[in-house]
C-alpha cells in the first residue's frame, strides 16, 4: 500500500523521531511511504485560538498537497481530528497511526519488541474526537517483551490543551500536577501516547521534577526492535 | 477579574480544591452507573437534543401557547425583557400582597438577575430554602460554586461552624449530618407555614398544556409550590417545551446527569390555578435577559439548549481544581464559559471561552449534546474578531504564523529560526510554558530534514 505521511509541522520541527518511527514501522509492514515536501501545518492553532480566517488558507493548502493520495497516515491525534472535521475533501483518508494499522492495515502485532515498564495515557482527542477506543493499547499489548502498566485517571486532560498551557498557565499546571502524580504511581519508565504535544507537556513537567520518566511517542514503541 | 487571575487565588485553596475534588469524583462515579442503566441512553440524548432545536427553531409560536395555555388555567403571564423588569414585577406583587418576606425554591434564573439583592433593596427578604443555597446566603461573604450544589466548596465542619453561628444560635449541632440538616429543617418549616409568597424559577414550562415543572431532592420546592396563597415563577423563555410528552425524554435524562438518581425525589407539576388546592394567585414571568441575542448567533444557540444537570461541571478538569467561583457567575463550568459571556456580552467575560483545554469531556456528557468544545472554539473566534485589537503581539504573531506556514519555503525558513530560538511562537511562548515545565532539547535536524538526507528531495 502507498501512504503519505502528515507529520504534523509540530513533529517535523520538534519530534522527528516520531515521524521517523512511523516511516520504519510503515515501512517494516510492507508500506510505500511517501514525504509530501509542500506539507505545512494543518491550521489547528489558529482554528483553536480563534484565528480561524487565519487557517483558511492552511486548509486549502493541506488539501492540495494530499488530494492525490489514497491515504494519508498522521502520528498525531489531535491534528487528524482537526483535518477530518474541518477539510472535507480529503479528512476522510486521513489516519491516526493506530487507526490506520488495525483499521486499514488489519494488523495488531507489529513485530514491535520492547522490554521496558511503560504506562500509557490515552490523549483526549484520540478518545473523544477520533474514537479510537483501545486500537493503542491493544497494539501496545502485542509488543515483546513490554511491562504495560494501567494508568489511573488516564481519560483526564494532562492540561495542555494548546495554548490553553501558557493563557491558562496555572490550571494548566494544576491539571498535569495530578497527571504526573497518576504517571509516578505506576512506576513506569516510559510515559507513552497518540500525541506529542501532550508527551511534551507531561514530559516537560517529568524533566522538570528530574524524575527519570521519559516519554516516547507510540510510533516509537511500535517500531522498536530491541 | 479575568478567569486567569481568578483562577490563580482559587487554585492555592487547599481545602477548596479537597472539597470540590472529592465530590466532583463521587458524583461522576455515580454518573456513569446511573447513565450505565440506561439502555438507550444515547437515543435519549438524540431526542433532547433534538427537542431542544426544534423547540429554539419555534419559539415565539411556543411561547406564545404557553401564554394562552397559562392564562386560560388562570394563571398570569408577565413578559420580562431583563432583569430589572422581571426584578420590578416580583416587587410589586409582593408590595400588592403585603409581605416584607418571600420563600425561595433554588433557581439559577433569580440568581443571574440577583433577584434577592433587588427585593432586598425594595424592603423585600428572599429566603433561601435549598440547603446549600441557604448555606451560601448565611454566609455574607460566600457566593454560589455549582449549578446543582451550590456549597459544593463547603465541607460538613464549615457548614457545621456556620449554622451553630447562625440558625442554630450558638447551639452545638455535632458531628452528625442528620443532625446538621435539623437544624435547616426547624429554621424553615416556620417559614414554609407562615409566609405568604413563594417565588420559584422552572426546569420546564409546557406550551401545549401550560404545566410548569420543578425537580428538586429535599422537598422544600415542594413546600413553597404548594403552601403559600402567592406564587411567582421566573423562567428563561428557553426553557419552554412544545408537548406534555417532551417530559419522558427529559424527565429521564436530568435526574441521571445531575444527581445520578433513577428518578428525583420530588418533581412537581402544576398547571395554573386551582380552588382550594395549592397557591390562589400564580404569576409567569417569561425572561429574556439576553437570550434573543443568543439564538441569533447559530453557533453558539445550543448553549440554550441546557437543562441545568451539570454533569459538565462534575466532569470538567478545570472547574474541578479551580471551583465554581473563579467563573465569576452563576453558571460556572464548560456551560457557564459559554454561557456567560453570550447572555451578558462577549466584552463582559472575554477570557471565559479560553477556560478550557478543549478535552471534550463536557460533551462526552451532556444529555442534550451541546458541543461545547465547538462552541468555545466559535466565541473565541468571535472575541478575537470583535472585541480585540488586530494588532495584540497574539494577533500579530498568528498572522505571521500562517504566513510563515503558506509556503514550503517560508515555512522552511521559520523551522531554522525557531531552532535557533528566536521565533516568533518560541518567543511568545517561553516564559508561560518554562516557569513551571522544561522544554525538550531541540533536536539536531527536522524531520523533513533527515526525510531530504535519506530520499532526496523528490
Amino acid at each position: 500500500m502507498k501512504v503519505a505521511l502528515f507529520i504534523t509541522c509540530f513533529n517535523d520541527t520538534l519530534f522527528p523521531g516520531a515521524g521517523k518511527a512511523v516511516v520504519t514501522l510503515l515501512q517494516r509492514l510492507g508500506c510505500e511511504v511517501e514525504f509530501p515536501l509542500e506539507q505545512t501545518c494543518c491550521g489547528q492553532m489558529h482554528v483553536n485560538s480563534g484565528y480561524e480566517h487565519e487557517a483558511s488558507g492552511l486548509h486549502d493548502r493541506f488539501a492540495r498537497v494530499f488530494a492525490d493520495y489514497d491515504a494519508v497516515v498522521s502520528p498525531s491525534a489531535s491534528c487528524t481530528a482537526h483535518v477530518r472535521e474541518r477539510i472535507e475533501s480529503v479528512g476522510g483518508k486521513v489516519f491516526e497511526l493506530t487507526e490506520f494499522l488495525i483499521d486499514q492495515l488489519g494488523v495488531v502485532d507489529v513485530g514491535a519488541s520492547f522490554p521496558h515498564r511503560v504506562t500509557f495515557h490515552p490523549t483526549c482527542h484520540s478518545l473523544r474526537l477520533l474514537n479510537v477506543g483501545d486500537r493503542p493499547l491493544r497494539l501496545l499489548r502485542e509488543v515483546r517483551g513490554i511491562d504495560l502498566v494501567e494508568l489511573d485517571g488516564a481519560r483526564e486532560c494532562c492540561g495542555f490543551g494548546g495554548t490553553f498551557a501558557i493563557k491558562n498557565a496555572d490550571t494548566s499546571m494544576a491539571m498535569l500536577s495530578d497527571k504526573v502524580r497518576h504517571v509516578l504511581d505506576t512506576r513506569a519508565e516510559v510515559c507513552t501516547s497518540a500525541d506529542t504535544s501532550c508527551l511534551m507537556h507531561i514530559g516537560g513537567a517529568l524533566s522538570r521534577g528530574r524524575t527519570g520518566v521519559r516519554t516516547m511517542h507510540i510510533a516509537e514503541i511500535l517500531a522498536a526492535q530491541e | 477579574m479575568s478567569f486567569q487571575s481568578a483562577a490563580k487565588v482559587t487554585l492555592k485553596d487547599a481545602q477548596l480544591r479537597r472539597n470540590i475534588g472529592k465530590a466532583t469524583t463521587l458524583i461522576r462515579e455515580k454518573r456513569l452507573r446511573a447513565v450505565a442503566e440506561v439502555p438507550d441512553w444515547e437515543p435519549l440524548r438524540d431526542a433532547g437534543e433534538a427537542i431542544k432545536a426544534h423547540t429554539m427553531a419555534t419559539l415565539p409560536e411556543q411561547l406564545e401557547k404557553l401564554e394562552a395555555a397559562v392564562t386560560a388555567a388562570g394563571g398570569v403571564v408577565h413578559w420580562a425583557r431583563d432583569g430589572a423588569e422581571a426584578n420590578a414585577i416580583v416587587a410589586s406583587i409582593a408590595k400588592r400582597v403585603g409581605t416584607d418576606e418571600v420563600i425561595k425554591v433554588k433557581s439559577l434564573a433569580t440568581d443571574e438577575i440577583e433577584m434577592n439583592e433587588a427585593l432586598e433593596a425594595e424592603g423585600i427578604h428572599a429566603l433561601e430554602t435549598d440547603l446549600a443555597e441557604l448555606i451560601v446566603q448565611l454566609n455574607p461573604e460566600d457566593k454560589q460554586s455549582h449549578i446543582l450544589v451550590p456549597a459544593i466548596h463547603r465541607n460538613r465542619a464549615e457548614i457545621r461552624t456556620l449554622f451553630e453561628q447562625t440558625i442554630a444560635q450558638g447551639q452545638s449541632l455535632g458531628n452528625e449530618a442528620s443532625a446538621i440538616a435539623e437544624a435547616a429543617r426547624l429554621h424553615l418549616r416556620n417559614k414554609f407555614l407562615t409566609v405568604p409568597m413563594a417565588v420559584s424559577g422552572a426546569n420546564f414550562g409546557i406550551a401545549e398544556t401550560g404545566t410548569i415543572g420543578v425537580v428538586e431532592s429535599e422537598g422544600n420546592g415542594r413546600m413553597c409550590l404548594t403552601m403559600p396563597r402567592v406564587l411567582v415563577t421566573l423562567m428563561g423563555i428557553e426553557k419552554v417545551l412544545p408537548a406534555w410528552q417532551d417530559l419522558e425524554v427529559f424527565l429521564q435524562l436530568l435526574p441521571r446527569s445531575s444527581t445520578a438518581e433513577r428518578m428525583n425525589p420530588y418533581t412537581s407539576l402544576w398547571t395554573g390555578v386551582r380552588p382550594g388546592d395549592g397557591p390562589q394567585e400564580f404569576h409567569l414571568i417569561l425572561l429574556d435577559g439576553g437570550r434573543t441575542n443568543v439564538l441569533a448567533d447559530e453557533v453558539g444557540r445550543a448553549a440554550l439548549h441546557c437543562i441545568r444537570c451539570s454533569a459538565c461541571l462534575n466532569v470538567c478538569p478545570v472547574y474541578e481544581r479551580v471551583g465554581g467561583q473563579a467563573y465569576e457567575s452563576v453558571y460556572p463550568g464548560p456551560i457557564g464559559a459559554i454561557l456567560t459571556p453570550q447572555l451578558n456580552g462577549l466584552g463582559s467575560a472575554p477570557s471565559l471561552p479560553w477556560a478550557s483545554s478543549l478535552c471534550g469531556a463536557c460533551y462526552e456528557v451532556c444529555p442534550v449534546k451541546i458541543d461545547i468544545p465547538s462552541i468555545l472554539i466559535h466565541l473565541r473566534g468571535r472575541v478575537v474578531r470583535e472585541e480585540k485589537s488586530r494588532l495584540t503581539p497574539e494577533a500579530l504573531a498568528m498572522k505571521g504564523m500562517a504566513a510563515a506556514f503558506s509556503t514550503r519555503r517560508r515555512y522552511e525558513a521559520a523551522q531554522r529560526l525557531a531552532k535557533l530560538g528566536r521565533g516568533p511562537i518560541v518567543k511568545a511562548a517561553l516564559p508561560g510554558w518554562t516557569a513551571m515545565r522544561d522544554l525538550p532539547e531541540p533536536p539536531k535536524e527536522t524531520f523533513r530534514d533527515w526525510w531530504k538526507r535519506e530520499h532526496g528531495e523528490g
